[in-house]
């Protein structure tokens, strides 16, 4: 399938605002920065998590920790479809007893998340685990919500949500993306 | 994923996927460091370790490989198994195919052991030493410990010394390294070389002094008087002063080289004590890298499987 860009649904400064208000919304919610660690999921969540945690460092003076979850070897279709690509978890805390906030850019089906709450439950027993999402675009096929959402974009199951982070695509910006029917 | 279902031989990798392989074993060895070291992964599957030469690292590190990764691990050695009856190789691996296994590791003293099980059943087969002919997930071992220990593969200069005419190390080793770029050089006397050096595509060298100087890694093989016909050397004592590591020897490697062997080591023989302990020897890194590596090469083979099939 070829996918085309259909509509861009957060602009760099949308992005950047919405980021903002997360990070007060995770203070705001645990109280401060006290027991909080972040866990952003491979890739763009780890790029989220670096982004947050220099937020709350900037209101809170306080330096959150940062850790990155590869979930490749959670998934539940391990069996089908094997990830392009492993990177190597770090979780450079200890995460028994804290709050850890996963981070994640799109909130799609949960599976992801599902497969992220058993890798980190790997490294210890957390007080509890919160989810940070830029984009919730629904098609929920778990019982699983985020905490804090920059923004809630209706979709179609045959659409594709695409954020671009300039540390890795040189632009920023979320775009909605749709399949051209042209097929392979 | 890798295209081929089997890792029998280096043939069944292509150079992409070994880089793929050390990449995802790199993965897991930080799984290895948890205090957890259980992943889901592999859930339900099961593994067949199926061995009819004796071994305790490679059996012990597939073995553990498959239980981290959560899949069923199922020991068959040939001294408790129905091979002693007299059941044929063929009868065996059909009887293991009836009982639904994903994926079966077979050490066995004949070459072509693991392309028969192939042909008889219907899962993949990973060649966990076959006579002397190869043993690819040593050589990945031995690349993810080289890669570690210097940084990269590409380039190196890789000293093979010793056995090389019955060690299926250095037949998978050698192909392995001219895969990822590397530079084999087997350093061995004549009558320990096969009748063709030229076949093995690796340079060829007598004299151990003088390859030193210039080598990145010296691996040293064990002598396998068990598969010998008879003495290949006047005594072990000749042997050690001309071909074993030792001290003086390693005083002559390049600062940075490192000093390798695929264990079990005959101590004073290929390689001294001091040599063996040395903060030079990488020996036990490459046990802790095999588990990682048989992890990875589960991982690539079993996952993934359904949609290969369909595509």
């Amino acid at each position: 399938m070829v996918f085309r860009e259909k509509a861009e649904v957060m602009d760099a400064d949308a992005m950047d605002r919405a980021l903002t208000r997360i990070a007060h919304e995770i203070l705001e919610a645990n109280k401060g920065a006290g027991d909080i660690a972040l866990a952003g999921i491979m890739t763009r969540g780890v790029d989220m998590a670096n982004r947050l945690a220099e937020r709350i460092a900037r209101i809170e003076g306080t330096a959150v920790p940062v850790g990155s979850l590869d979930i490749s070897f959670y998934r539940d279709d391990v069996a089908t479809r094997l990830s392009p690509e492993v990177h190597t978890t770090d979780i450079p805390y200890p995460v028994e007893g804290r709050t850890i906030v996963l981070v994640d850019d799109v909130l799609y089906t949960g599976r992801t998340i599902r497969a992220a709450m058993d890798a980190i439950m790997d490294y210890g027993r957390p007080a509890n685990v919160q989810l940070a999402v830029l984009v919730d675009r629904g098609h929920r096929e778990l019982p699983i919500r985020a905490d804090f959402v920059g923004k809630n974009v209706p979709t179609s199951r045959r659409e594709r949500v695409k954020v671009y982070l300039d540390e890795h695509d040189g632009r920023e910006a979320v775009v909605i993306l749709e399949d051209d029917g042209k097929g392979e | 994923m890798l295209a081929s279902r089997h890792i029998m031989t280096m043939d069944d990798v292509t150079a992409d996927e070994i880089a793929l392989i050390l990449e995802t074993a790199e993965s897991f060895a930080e799984v290895n460091q948890r205090r957890i070291k259980k992943l889901p992964t592999l859930r339900g599957r099961t593994v067949v370790n199926l061995f009819f030469e004796p071994s305790t690292r490679t059996r012990t590190s597939f073995e553990i490989a498959a239980k981290r990764l959560s899949a069923d691990g199922i020991n068959f050695s040939a001294s408790s198994s129905a091979t002693v009856k007299g059941e044929t190789l063929r009868d065996t691996a059909k009887t293991l195919a009836a009982m639904a296994c994903d994926l079966v590791v077979v050490r066995h003293k004949y070459a072509g052991a693991p392309q028969m099980l192939a042909e008889v059943m219907d899962c993949s087969i990973v060649n966990g030493g076959d006579g002397v002919h190869e043993h690819p997930t040593q050589a990945l071992l031995d690349l993810y410990t080289m890669r570690q220990a210097l940084g990269k593969l590409a380039g190196l200069r890789v000293g093979i010394v010793g056995d090389i005419c019955h060690s299926r190390v250095a037949g998978s080793l050698v192909p392995a390294l001219r895969k990822v770029g590397a530079t084999p050089v087997v350093i061995a006397p004549p009558t320990l070389l096969p009748a063709r050096p030229d076949v093995l595509g690796a340079e060829v060298m007598w004299d151990l002094d003088e390859a030193l100087p210039a080598l990145d890694v010296c691996y040293l093989l064990r002598v396998q008087f068990e598969r010998a016909d008879a003495m290949p050397f006047p005594s072990n004592r000749e042997y050690a002063s001309l071909y074993g590591m030792n001290l003086a020897r390693m005083a002559k490697l390049p600062r940075h080289a490192i000093v390798m062997h695929p264990g079990p080591m005959n101590r004073g023989v290929e390689i001294s004590a001091d040599v063996a302990d040395s903060d030079r020897s990488v020996i036990l890194e490459q046990v802790e890298s095999g588990v990682a590596v048989r992890m990875a090469v589960m991982y690539l083979l079993l996952g993934g499987a359904d949609s290969g099939a369909a595509a």
